[in-house]
């Protein structure tokens, strides 16, 4: 799955985007922010305050207890500050 | 209607964007605007770096604007934002709702603008006078609180 990240999330993974095969038992949109946290320090970092991550799926608004179900990219952000 | 929505690193004419919406029709009856510019901050920002989504910046101000137009009767509806490097004084965000009475077009701009803010997927860094990178804008919880008046 195609996993992007935005803003200061970007910067503390240290990259704009990856490939991630998710195990079986990544679900839920809550369930990958857990097994991205599990991968090294800078993943730790970057979801230090997991409350505050804003996610899509192929690019629409979700919550964390949405299903991964068939989406293709995943993105990860902190709350938007455009306008 | 189909709203217009561009997303771009240039500069935007609010005249001319007002005139596309205008010009050549006489069922419009007001047009209202709503232009966004970068602050200095009291003189310590040198200039706002503006990250965003492409594809999902677009399709979710479209939603935005489809939703508006399900709620007010509209004649023409312009979303211009910009990303990248934006100076203070310059222009960042641009909303233009046009309707055959003023309260759709006051509404409809104001509705849209407050849904961008917390929805559309931007994000603001700030740089200092001194040359450093500063960093990102913390969202506001009032940005937030501001959709709550439109349940």
């Amino acid at each position: 799955m195609k996993v992007v990240y935005f803003a200061w999330l970007r910067e503390r993974v240290g990259k704009p985007e990856e490939e991630i095969a998710f195990p079986g038992t990544v679900r839920t949109v809550a369930d990958a922010l857990s097994h991205l946290i599990s991968l090294g320090e800078e993943y730790a970092y970057a979801f230090e305050k997991p409350e505050i991550v804003r996610a899509a799926l192929d690019r629409k608004h979700v919550k964390p207890d949405a299903p991964l179900g068939a989406a293709r990219e995943i993105a990860f952000f902190p709350p938007m500050t455009g306008g | 209607m189909t709203a217009e929505i561009r997303i771009q690193q240039d500069d935007f004419d609010l005249s001319g964007e007002i005139r596309r919406l205008t010009e050549g029709r006489a069922d419009v009856g007001g047009v209202v605007s709503f232009t966004g510019y970068c602050r200095d901050e009291g003189g310590a920002l040198s200039a706002l770096e503006l990250e965003h989504y492409p594809g999902m910046a677009e399709e979710e101000i479209a939603r935005i604007c489809t939703e508006a137009e399900e709620r007010w009767a509209l004649k023409g509806l312009t979303v211009i934002h910009r990303y990248g490097k934006i100076l203070p004084g310059e222009q960042i965000v641009l909303v233009v709702a046009a309707s055959t009475h003023r309260r759709a077009a006051f509404e409809a701009a104001e509705f849209v603008m407050d849904f961008l803010k917390s929805r559309a997927p931007f994000w603001k860094k700030e740089h200092d006078v001194d040359g450093n990178e500063g960093s990102w804008v913390s969202a506001r919880d009032e940005d937030e609180a501001a959709l709550d008046r439109w349940d």
